[in-house]
């Protein structure tokens, strides 16, 4: 006899479903990305995905698990894919490998792996790179091709990435260095908000900067994941909201401190809200430890980016709510029916 | 509450309040209410469990070879909490046996075996036609003999929920929501029968006179609820006044008792209590329209509607058939091929919380809602089960606010009272959370699991309780009973000086041969202290736990033995030579007891004297 314990009917997602959701739902900010920045997205991810799935069955195969079973689940793609979006994209090829390693074989398979691992593995493989590798991982960002003197293909951002460190300054966008965030928390001290927002970083607009794009697609994936019941909207809305709200109230004068639209939009704010953050494994679980635990990681954010040395703080953000994410749990327990009426 | 409304501005009463949680499966009911209800034909045999309720097992009050009437009691309720159970038609009894039934874990029960004659004669029925030509206790036991149990699948004998206190319950929730997937027989039963369900409230009302009726309906039956609508205008206007048809949209579990008095009412349930706590009843539909059977035309509950369904089955519908009809004839009657390539799935009930069953050759009992045979394509057997990636979607769906994820953590843990105290016994096994998970982990099972070893492990408690008592009761026993021996052993032994006594005074009494009365005396005297020792004996060897005497106790045994000897040794001396022999072994005997006691008193420390 099959299955004798019902529920017979079983609903038609399954976990490869779910990774290939959030995927697909990272492309329009990807392709955004490549828009913009250039082609050493595309390498950084082509690189970061073949390390982990690579990494992956080997430690599959020593654990002695089914490698396809797991392989096909396919949560170490996903892991590399979100990891190479927040990598720079004109970082050296072996930045994107260690990165991945640390991800899938330190973050994930050490701690038990699929859904066992404490921290969001792309956000410790990221954190691993900032810590080890600073100087790679804030040089190497690419300058939005509006800005660009000349166009460079995807060759040229080959050439970079893989012929070592002999870098183009034609390529590099060694003026922003990582985020425009970045960009205007340094030079506010010495200029006036009205002087920044004429320079061209911020003063292309809407049109030719990216930022904004890669932020809004961004936006769009997470609310697609949103309609398709993926994600919930506690974590993005507890994210964006208290960051929101801390910014507001903290940097009113934009002659002072980051404004509330460049928090927003000019660094990894929503990628981290609908695609880091609500990563399930390492997140809070109920809906009121959610709202905990993004408002804790949008709060985190602006304090890290304001008061902080790190220039875009989603991955530390995180990475400090995933430790308390087990505590917020045992205290947010939801209500239960009838509970608390008898 | 329902944001929706808000928005609009509506601020009345709502017509429902929104439960949390709770999924869409893919309905799959119109194939079986294609045509009406189908009257399943009668059968030769009819096999009646004494379980098809819960609470204690039904006593049969037939014989094996007694001749039955449809509609006559077989089997009488054993307690409160049970019923009934009544022959399905006329014929004979021809065996009471255990039998298998339908039960998750494949059970042997008791069961009657009824062959049928074929021409299903009724016992006398007495109809009523009013109910206010009679008396409440002659209704309610009425309902009681008429073995009616909750026929939405829980099967809760009805008379006792309908004994619940009348001062203090003002509501009847009626429920026709029948939310579980591919069933259909409550639709069918409105859809076709709805002044019968009318019928059985007022049956109901008469008993509680309630203050507001609710019938929960979910909106994919629009032909149910215009059905209902209709029959409600053919009632009298004083019930009708208090009856409210309520519609709401089709959501899994919305017919589970706690959700739907929520749905209705907006009010919980207290954890662990009863829908009677808030001053309300349950009843589903079919129960209803069976009470109005039972009540208006004293039918008994022989019969009740099955959904056939399922794609293996190549007629699919609703039948009125009899309890005890073979599931294996019914399948056949709707034309079911086993398919020989792949394992037989017979699910009882509906696909989020039915169970298949173990084999075809099985009674239909009174909670048999559904039988669905679905092919592989309908209901793919999931896949293996993945690593749970903690992605929180069984909790979004948990209509009864539980965390089905953590629960599966201490279930697999054995952290049996980490479950607890999150409500694990609040779960309802909906399966609502197993549907949804991506992981396909099934986790009904581990919570059905982990309340089974919590049950066992709280009876083994009582159980060793119960055994600790025993002992101590036990324990006092045997105490109580060695004071009381050894007061009587301190009786004898007093008797027993006072006898030396009186022997010292008068020496030659019982050794005179020559008085053949005095000879007589002093032998019965020997053998009551024969058999005395003898008792004395057993208690100081056999059971050498027993209290040891007294030194006093002790010396009054060797007086009484050493006479014995004595007289025994004159009576070997007189003894004829056919008892010779017997008498030696008794003087050995005698000996052997005078050292042992000899040694006994010499073991005994001096302080005692
Ligand atoms: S739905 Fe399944 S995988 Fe998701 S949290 Fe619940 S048990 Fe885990
Ligand atoms: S089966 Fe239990 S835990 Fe799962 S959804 Fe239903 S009530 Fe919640």
């Amino acid at each position: 006899m099959l299955t004798p314990s019902s529920p017979h009917a079983v609903g038609n997602q399954s976990v490869q479903q779910v990774m290939f959701s959030v995927w697909a739902a990272t492309l329009p900010g990807f392709a955004a990305l490549i828009w913009f920045f250039g082609w050493g997205y595309l390498i950084n991810a082509v690189l970061a995905v073949a390390t982990a799935l690579v990494a992956e069955a080997i430690i599959l195969r020593l654990r002695r698990r089914p490698v396809w079973f797991f392989l096909g689940d396919g949560s170490a793609l996903l892991t590399a894919w979100l990891l190479a979006l927040a990598l720079p994209p004109l970082a050296p090829w072996w930045i994107p490998v260690i990165g991945t390693l640390a991800a899938i074989v330190f973050a994930k398979h050490l701690y038990g792996g699929l859904g066992n691992n404490p921290f969001n593995p792309a956000m410790v493989g990221y954190a691993v790179l900032l810590i080890s590798f600073p100087v790679e991982m804030t040089t190497r960002w690419g300058i939005p091709a509006a800005l660009a003197t000349e166009a460079h293909s995807l060759l040229d951002s080959a050439r970079v990435i893989f012929a070592g460190l002999r870098v183009d300054p034609a390529l590099v966008d060694g003026m922003t260095m990582a985020t425009p965030l970045d960009v205007y928390k340094n030079d506010i001290a010495t200029l006036d908000a009205a002087e920044l927002r004429a320079e061209p970083l911020f003063s292309a607009g809407w049109r030719v900067y990216g930022w904004e794009w890669v932020s809004g697609l961004y936006l769009l994936g997470g609310l697609y994941l949103l309609w398709r019941r993926i994600i919930t909207w506690h974590i993005p809305v507890a994210v964006l909201g208290s960051l929101t709200l801390l910014a507001l109230l903290f940097s009113w004068n934009p002659d002072l401190r980051v404004p509330v639209d460049l928090h927003l939009l000019g660094g990894a704010t929503m990628l981290g809200a609908f695609f880091i953050a609500t990563d399930p494994v390492s997140a809070a679980t109920s809906n009121r430890g959610k709202l905990v635990f993004g408002a804790g990681i949008g709060i985190l954010i602006y304090v890290i980016r304001t008061w902080g040395n790190y220039p875009d703080a989603v991955a530390f953000a995180v990475l400090l709510m995933n430790f308390a994410a087990p505590l917020i749990d045992h205290y947010t327990r939801p209500r239960v029916y009838g509970e608390g009426r008898s | 509450m329902n944001l929706m409304r808000l928005l609009r501005g509506d601020t009345d009463a709502p017509e429902w309040y929104d439960f949390p949680g709770g999924v869409h499966p893919p309905e799959n009911k119109t194939q079986s209410l294609r045509g009406p209800i189908a009257e399943f034909p009668l059968q030769e045999e009819y096999v009646v469990p004494l379980n098809q309720h819960i609470g204690a097992v039904s006593v049969p009050v037939v014989e094996v070879g007694e001749s039955v009437l449809t509609g006559q009691v077989i089997a009488e309720a054993a307690g409160f909490i049970s019923a009934p159970a009544h022959a399905p038609t006329s014929g004979t009894v021809t065996a009471i046996e255990d039998r298998p039934v339908p039960h998750p874990s494949g059970l042997t029960t008791g069961c009657i075996i009824i062959r049928a004659d074929g021409h299903d004669t009724w016992r006398p029925r007495t109809p009523w036609a009013h109910l206010q030509d009679h008396h409440h206790t002659d209704l309610l036991a009425r309902i009681q003999n008429a073995g009616l149990t909750g026929l939405g699948g829980a099967s809760f004998p009805t008379a006792v929920k309908l004994a619940a206190d009348r001062n203090h319950v003002d509501t009847l929730i009626v429920n026709g929501t029948e939310c579980e997937p591919y069933i259909t027989a409550d639709h069918a039963l409105m859809r076709e029968r709805p002044q019968q369900i009318l019928r059985g409230i007022e049956v109901a009302h008469e008993l509680y006179d309630f203050r507001r009726i609710l019938i929960g309906v979910e909106d994919n039956k629009p032909d149910a609820v215009s059905a209902l609508r209709r029959a409600l205008t053919a009632i009298p206007a004083e019930l009708e006044a208090r009856i409210e048809l309520r519609v709401f949209p089709t959501r899994y579990p919305s017919g589970g008792e706690k959700q739907l008095v929520y749905l209705l009412t907006g009010q919980e349930v207290p954890a662990g209590g009863l829908p009677t706590d808030l001053g309300m009843l349950c009843h589903n539909v079919g129960t209803l329209a069976a009470l109005a059977d039972a009540v208006f035309d004293d039918r008994p509950l022989i019969s009740r509607i099955t959904t056939l369904t399922g794609n293996q089955l190549p007629w699919q519908g609703n039948i009125e058939v009899r309890l005890g009809t073979d599931i294996r004839t019914i399948l056949d009657w709707a034309g079911y091929q086993p398919d020989p390539n792949r394992a037989e799935r017979i699910i009882m009930g509906g696909p989020m919380m039915g169970f298949a069953l173990d084999q075809r050759q099985l009674p239909l009992v009174k909670a048999t809602n559904c039988l669905l045979v679905p092919t592989e394509q309908e209901l793919p057997t999931p896949p293996p089960a993945k690593p749970c990636i903690r992605c929180g979607q069984c909790e979004q769906v948990c209509p009864a606010g539980l965390l089905p994820q953590q629960l599966m953590w201490f279930a697999q843990s054995h952290e049996w009272d980490k479950a607890e105290s999150h409500h694990l016994f609040d779960c309802i096994e909906c399966g609502a959370c197993a549907y949804v998970c991506p992981s396909h982990i099934p986790l009904v099972q581990y919570y059905r699991f982990a309340k089974g070893s919590i049950r066992r492990e709280q009876a083994e408690h009582r159980q060793s309780e119960r055994a600790r008592l025993r002992f101590e009761a036990r324990q006092a026993r045997l105490e109580r009973e060695a004071a009381e021996k050894e007061a009587r052993r301190r009786q004898r032994a007093e008797a027993a000086r006072a006898r030396q006594a009186e022997q010292a005074t008068t020496p030659t009494a019982d050794s005179s041969p020559a008085d053949p009365v005095a000879a007589a005396v002093a032998r019965s005297k020997a053998r009551k202290q024969a058999s005395q020792s003898a008792a004395g004996r057993a208690t100081a060897t056999v059971s050498p736990g027993a209290p040891e005497l007294t030194r006093e106790q002790l010396s009054a045994r060797l007086d009484s033995q050493r006479r014995r000897l004595e007289k025994a040794e004159a009576k070997l001396a007189a003894a004829a030579p056919e008892h010779q022999k017997a008498m030696e072994t008794t003087v050995s005997k005698l000996r052997e007891q005078i050292h042992k006691t000899e040694q006994q008193l010499a073991d005994r420390p001096e302080r005692e004297a």
